[in-house]
């Protein structure tokens, strides 16, 4: 059967089977292998893609299922050349060590903050819950969603209050979102303006 | 890699469409709305069939949650995140938000349904326990019309209900009665996991006097099992813990659970005890006032 999507804002057709799952096509079909296939049973995260600005789990949604739908993968978080600040955030505050769970995790990330630029700690918590990591645990992700939380939320202050532009509001919104003051995350790395 | 058998993707455009496809296709046809239970399956082969049959451009038909003055009506295709987010469910049944809270996660209640979680029929599923605990109706439509079921005649055994292989369930009815709630208690092995065993509590308060009450329970039998024996006990009966402790004692001796990897016998008969207690006790606390 031909499925027509679009992925990543650009429109893909293909010729595949009915049973393809959404992973696989993703990733073997278009080559966007930054869609990680982890446990194929819904549980581990790994695998998460928006489907029309919501996340899923592509290991259970059929490749025929998204078709005249929107897809949205890690390849299509960063803007131009920017990174988004939830992937800055992962850098910064170490929110990876293996990396295999991480753009799933970004993703769902993502999408927390556009509904919610604010979370506490139990939403991200509850967010990212269905979501495994088996490198050493939650901490640093959490960190790592806030920093992006904090960052999005001081350059939004920033811009409306008029007072910078351009790339000071970027510079000062760096320094200002400094993961959680220093002192109290050591595990902090590459934090601040050299970012 | 897993992978489902060979079948043939169909998309159903409306419901009269999809009921249209399942009369052409037959029996080898099934309807998939979220299909994080169904594509499971598929992958394990437990299911296998030549149609399927994609019902998710139906949301907009389907995926209602419509209070009027006797009853709550909410289309098979409300998705879970929906069903959790409902204020208007909340304030009728906070039952419902307990169980949606605890079902899988954030990322599969995007995608799973009220609809397609019923019509699983898995004895351990939170929802069919939920609709079991409200005395809810199942309205299945086929092309001659529709009828409706109780949620006892619904479910007819594990993974496999009412729903002929022509028939469609499109609407799921939640009766108001006055001066009640609810609440869902649950124990998993890890967040998001079936139930070892889950209890479903409503009770109805009059003049400070237990009017009615419904338990429903999960994973302690062949379906998710309403226990008339509770009913009878607790009516007439002033809110105490002694009669939690009865209604509890009822629903360990009248469920049926079996030994598996989520526990023994009478580890799930005690779970049974005493989550119902638990949902009794705040269910009341509830109606009360006493707690939101």
């Amino acid at each position: 059967m031909q499925v027509t999507m679009s992925v990543n804002g650009d429109e893909v057709t293909s010729e595949i089977e009915g049973r393809l799952l959404l992973v696989h096509y993703l990733r073997d079909h278009l080559g966007l292998t930054g869609t990680h296939w982890g446990c194929d049973t819904s549980n581990c995260g790994t695998c998460v893609v928006w489907l029309d600005d919501e996340p899923v789990k592509s290991c259970t949604v059929l490749a025929a299922m998204a078709g005249g739908h929107e897809v949205r993968t890690v390849e299509g978080l960063e803007k131009g050349t920017e990174l988004d600040p939830v992937q800055q955030g992962f850098m910064n505050c170490h929110g990876l060590q293996c990396g295999f769970c991480t753009p799933g995790m970004m993703m769902t990330a993502r999408a927390l903050l556009d509904r919610n630029p604010d979370p506490t700690d139990g939403e991200i918590r509850e967010a990212i819950s269905g979501q495994i990591c088996r490198c050493t645990g939650y901490a640093t992700i959490v960190r790592s969603i806030h920093w992006a939380a904090d960052h999005e939320r001081a350059a939004a202050a920033a811009a409306a209050s008029g007072a910078l532009t351009g790339d000071e509001v970027v510079e000062r919104v760096l320094e200002e979102a400094d993961p959680s003051g220093g002192s109290e995350t050591p595990q902090t790395v590459g934090a601040g303006s050299e970012s | 890699m897993q992978v489902p058998a060979p079948f043939d993707y169909e998309r159903a455009t409306s419901v009269d469409h999809a009921i249209g496809l399942l009369e052409r296709l037959g029996s080898g046809s099934r309807l998939v709305a979220g299909g994080h239970s169904l594509l499971p399956m598929m992958k394990l082969r437990l299911a296998n069939l030549e149609y399927l049959i994609d019902i998710n451009d139906l949301h907009d038909e389907l995926g209602y949650i419509t209070v009027e003055p006797t009853r709550i009506r909410i289309g098979a295709m409300a998705r879970h995140r929906e069903l959790l987010e409902s204020d208007d469910l909340a304030a009728h049944f906070p039952i419902v938000r307990d169980a949606e809270r605890v079902i899988a996660d954030p990322i599969v209640r995007n995608r799973g349904t009220l609809g397609g979680s019923l019509c699983q029929a898995d004895p351990s599923e939170d929802l069919s326990a939920v609709c079991t605990t409200l005395a809810a109706e199942c309205v299945i439509r086929s092309s001659s019309g529709e009828r409706v079921v109780t949620m006892d005649e619904f479910h007819r055994g594990p993974y496999e209900t009412a729903v002929a292989d022509d028939e469609m369930l499109v609407e799921v009815r939640l009766p108001i009665r006055p001066g009640g709630s609810s609440a869902y208690e649950k124990v998993e092995r890890r967040a998001g996991d079936w139930a070892v065993v889950s209890a479903g509590a409503a009770v109805w308060l009059d003049g400070g006097v237990i009017s009615d009450a419904r338990v429903g329970l999960a994973a302690v039998g062949p379906n998710t099992t309403g226990i008339a024996a509770v009913s009878q006990a607790l009516r007439g009966q002033v809110p105490s813990e002694e009669a939690y402790a009865s209604a509890g004692a009822i629903a360990a001796q009248s469920c049926r659970p079996t030994a598996d990897g989520r526990g023994s016998v009478e580890y799930k008969r005690h779970l049974a005890d005493e989550l119902t207690r638990r949902a009794l006790r705040r269910a009341v606390a509830r109606a009360t006032g006493e707690e939101s």
